[in-house]
């Protein structure tokens, strides 16, 4: 009883010491007081003074579409690339996965400084004139991304049952069409897993992004770490308030719609 | 008569509006080989669990060599246990895993190192000190676990579905070793399965429950030759079960016939539920049967055949090792001895009868 | 069939290459050179001057204390969330996918306007008439913000490898005799360990390298190997020098990588969706 209470305890405290910086964010969305030190009564202003933020709602659009694209075509590489590592020997396959892990084992910031290099490098060599700003986010984006697509349709490719491909084959199937029809299901939550990670995980990015932007481009995390010494706008606050809240709301309901099909 | 090593005393539990164990009352003897027997779901591997200490049971008592002990931990208690897929450590040799029980009691070095030796002997695996877990068969695991087990020189074995992964042929290899095993170590089994085949070839005693209820206690020849209800007759073997009227003492009349049997007491002209084992259904020329059907089906089974015979409305499954073809008239004889009768039960939920009377 | 498959990583071999292994080996070239290209080793020698390395000791130094209290505090978290007995991974992403949804910035910023002097930390113990703290701007403000931001790097690894132990193992042991203690150090600890070494890395190393965390919760008075770094590139545009030093910090993270293969070889660890 004693040890199922302190449990308890312990799981509410540690969501609390989780939470606590996001609730501060949203009580913040809603302070009429620009301090963040002070609170100045309830408003709304900032909310509605987002939408008409040009610079935040452009460093949003940019935010969006890096990850959505980062997400997408580190899905397709990743995807392609797990599929190929499953039926490849013991040896290779540990090789490109040793290669895969790089990304997630090493600093972001040595990540970030190499990406930087190689386009600083490619310029010098090759007198080409790349310059750092969305495309090179981009690829970098892709490039980090990419594991995590691994990382969640691996282990799907691995329950599947080596016969249910070969019997779709027997029966007619050309392998295409025996890969639509029986691999792509199976493997599909672990493809949808891993490109909603990847999506958070670009979002959520700063460091990476730091090293690879240029000037004229900003993306919220490179706006807000250039506000910090002026003072961040209480428009920032609403609008991830907003983004936080859409994403729970979505988490719940596909929760909900899925808790609903398991009790059916 | 041999002392009472585990009584279990009204135990009961339940997950939440789930009763898993209703008032169940049990004593297992020294020396004894007793088998839990039930499909799953029956509450077997409950009562297993709570004479080792992984369940608490919500009332009633674990009594072992005359000591309560429903409050003590597993690791106080002096029995040991041989899970269902085996739950070997896998991050350790198998000197290392037959080890664990034994360094945990601070035995000496050579102590340990000659009861490993002795346990591999006895298990047939000698020299298989330093092999890791995983290169060993499902069989192999399986010794191991109980060797793993035994080098504690417990009064008590529970096992819990402990060949239930193997193959058919590797199975009945193994319930020989495990019948060696238990003469050889003088120690008490409680043995869990759902296989009634191995139930009946290994135990002493056969416990078999049904929706946390024993629905009878006996030896294997008492539960298969004089089931006590519907139930067991069923789960045991294949059997025919027939709605009867008991007549009279020693009559009972089955599709309209009469037939001797042995039974007394159960009321003139009352309904029982009739058993007949297939092996003990003669067939016989017409004439001289009792009643008369047409074989409707045959299939060669090895052993014997099996028919399947229509006979006043209803079909009797037959086993013979005589080949009678489809389609024969042929005439069907029971001996008054091979005639089972129970009780009818008034309800469908009575199927699930207490029956705790050793 | 299986050769055709083969190819499909070719896209994926020729992307980590140009953008892993190539930009790896060009901060090689840039941090064994001077601006000439010419060969030197004055940039990873700088390293070993007083300033950078009493910054990299005391990275070295936050980033363990920090590591250190993230196991602490993961493993316990970690054992709740496998005996939950949890049916579906959709609370484990609740609690540590979801914050990720505020910006990384934002969340860190935030633990300003707990810590402050007049902040809500500190109005709640001067309610309890409790002394006042004064966090913010010190190292420990720093620990906490790493603590904060890895800690489910530590959580993850090692709730992997706990719901995989079979309830029944555990039985095992303590059926043979051994008490909960026993148990947790022969059994649990031993299986769970590719997960902790995955966990120590996944922390260690962000936490030692970070630049952010210093800049945001130390007030610009303390600084890291990650805060000299980031200066020789993006203010004194020295990337030799910057190459230079990343090379020896590399050295630690390579250290890691290595003890996680060692220790960790399904890479079950570094699964940690």
């Amino acid at each position: 009883m004693v040890r199922k209470l302190s449990r308890r305890v312990y799981l509410t405290v540690m969501l609390i010491f989780l939470y606590a910086p996001i609730l501060t964010l949203v009580v913040l969305s809603f302070n009429a007081s620009k301090s963040r030190a002070k609170w100045g009564g309830f408003t709304l202003k900032w909310y509605k003074q987002l939408f008409s933020n040009e610079e935040t709602l452009n460093a949003l659009y940019t935010t969006l579409l890096i990850a959505f694209l980062s997400a997408l075509i580190a899905v397709i590489l990743g995807t392609l690339a797990s599929i190929a590592m499953n039926s490849m020997k013991k040896k290779p396959r540990a090789l490109l996965m040793a290669i895969t892990n790089i990304p997630m084992l090493n600093a972001d910031i040595v990540t970030g400084i190499s990406l930087m290099l190689l386009f600083i490098f490619v310029n010098v060599v090759f007198r080409t004139r790349i310059r750092l700003g969305f495309t090179t986010v981009l690829l970098a984006h892709i490039t980090f991304n990419i594991p995590y697509v691994i990382l969640s349709v691996m282990p799907k490719l691995r329950q599947i049952n080596k016969n249910t491909y070969e019997a779709a084959l027997d029966l007619g199937a050309s392998p295409i069409y025996a890969f639509y029809k029986v691999i792509l299901p199976e493997i599909f939550p672990g493809i949808l897993s891993g490109f909603l990670l990847a999506f958070t995980m670009s979002l959520d990015d700063f460091t990476i992004t730091y090293f690879t932007t240029g000037p004229g481009i900003e993306t919220l995390s490179t706006q807000i770490y250039t506000e910090v010494r002026k003072g961040i706008q209480p428009e920032i606050y609403a609008l991830s308030t907003l983004m936080f809240a859409a994403v729970l709301l979505l988490l719940v309901f596909v929760n909900r719609k899925s808790a609903v099909k398991e009790k059916e | 008569m041999a002392n009472k090593l585990v009584d279990l005393q009204n135990i009961s539990k339940a997950y939440g509006d789930n009763v898993i164990l209703d008032d169940l009352n049990l004593y297992i003897k020294e020396n004894e080989f007793l088998t839990l027997l039930g499909p799953s779901g029956c509450g077997k591997t409950t009562t297993l669990r709570i004479i080792g200490g992984f369940e608490t049971p919500d009332s009633g008592k674990v009594i072992f060599e005359g000591k309560d002990i429903s409050k003590l931990p597993p690791n106080e208690r002096q029995l040991n246990t041989v899970f269902q897929k085996y739950a070997l450590f896998t991050h350790m040799t198998i000197a290392e895993n037959i080890a664990f029980g034994l360094k945990i009691k601070n035995k000496s070095r050579q102590y340990i190192k000659d009861k490993i030796e002795y346990a591999l002997k006895l298990v047939n695996l000698k020299g298989f000190e330093n092999r890791s877990v995983d290169s060993l068969s499902g069989g192999q695991q399986q010794r191991i676990a109980i060797a793993r087990a035994i080098v504690n020189e417990p009064k008590l074995l529970l096992l819990d579905e402990p060949l239930g992964a193997l193959d058919l042929k590797l199975r009945q290899d193994m319930q020989y070793e495990l019948i060696r095993l238990k003469n050889e170590l003088g120690i008490t089994f409680i043995y869990v399965t759902h296989d009634q085949e191995e139930a009946l070839t290994m135990s002493d005693t056969i416990v078999v429950m049904n929706q946390g209820y024993i629905q009878q206690i006996g030896s294997p020849e008492d539960i298969y030759n004089e089931p006590q209800n519907a139930f067991v007759a069923d789960f045991i073997g294949e059997s025919n079960i027939i709605d009867g009227i008991f007549v009279q003492d020693e009559v009972v009349e089955i599709c309209g016939k009469k037939f001797a049997c042995v039974d007394k007491g159960f009321g003139n002209n009352t309904p029982v539920d009739v058993v007949i084992r297939p092996e003990d259904i003669d067939l016989v020329d017409p004439k001289e049967g009792t009643i008369t059907g047409i074989v409707k089906s045959l299939l060669f089974k090895g052993v014997h055949y099996e028919m399947e015979v229509e006979a006043n409305g209803r079909d009797w499954l037959v086993h013979s090792t005589d080949l009678s073809p489809v389609g024969a008239m042929v005439g069907i004889k029971v001996d008054p001895y091979d005639i089972q009768i129970m009780k009818k039960p008034e309800s469908e939920d009575e199927e699930a009868v207490v029956n705790d009377e050793q | 069939m299986n050769n055709k498959k083969r190819f499909f990583a070719v896209p994926y071999v020729v992307w980590m290459t140009a953008f892993i292994i190539i930009p790896l080996l060009i901060v090689v070239y840039y941090g064994l050179t001077n601006v000439d290209g010419k060969f030197t080793m004055e940039n990873i020698l700088a390293m070993f001057t007083p300033i950078n390395m009493k910054a990299l000791v005391y990275s070295l130094l936050l980033s363990f204390i920090s590591t250190v209290i993230c196991l602490l505090l993961a493993y316990p978290l970690a054992m709740i969330l496998r005996n939950a007995d949890l049916k579906s991974s959709s609370f484990i992403i609740f609690i540590f996918i979801l914050p990720m949804w505020m910006n990384f910035l934002l969340r860190t910023i935030s633990w300003q306007t707990l810590l402050e002097n007049n902040g809500v930390l500190n109005t709640i113990l001067s309610a309890l008439h409790l002394p006042k703290q004064h966090i913010i701007n010190t190292p420990y403000a720093i620990v906490l913000g790493m603590v904060y931001n890895f800690l489910p790097f530590m959580v993850l690894p090692i709730y992997n490898t706990l719901v995989k132990i079979d309830d029944n193992v555990i039985n095992a042991a303590r059926d043979l005799g051994a008490n909960s203690y026993q148990t947790f150090s022969k059994i649990t600890w031993p299986l769970s360990l590719p997960g902790v070494i995955s966990g120590i890395t996944m922390v260690f190393v962000p936490s030692l390298t970070t630049f952010v965390i210093s800049d945001l919760l130390g007030g610009g008075k303390v600084h890291l190997i990650g805060n000299v770094i980031e200066q020789e590139f993006k203010f004194k545009y020295d990337w030799n020098m910057g190459s230079g030093l990343s090379l020896v910090l590399m050295v630690f993270v390579l250290i890691s990588m290595a003890f996680v293969t060692k220790y960790d070889k399904d890479m079950e660890g570094t699964n940690v969706w």
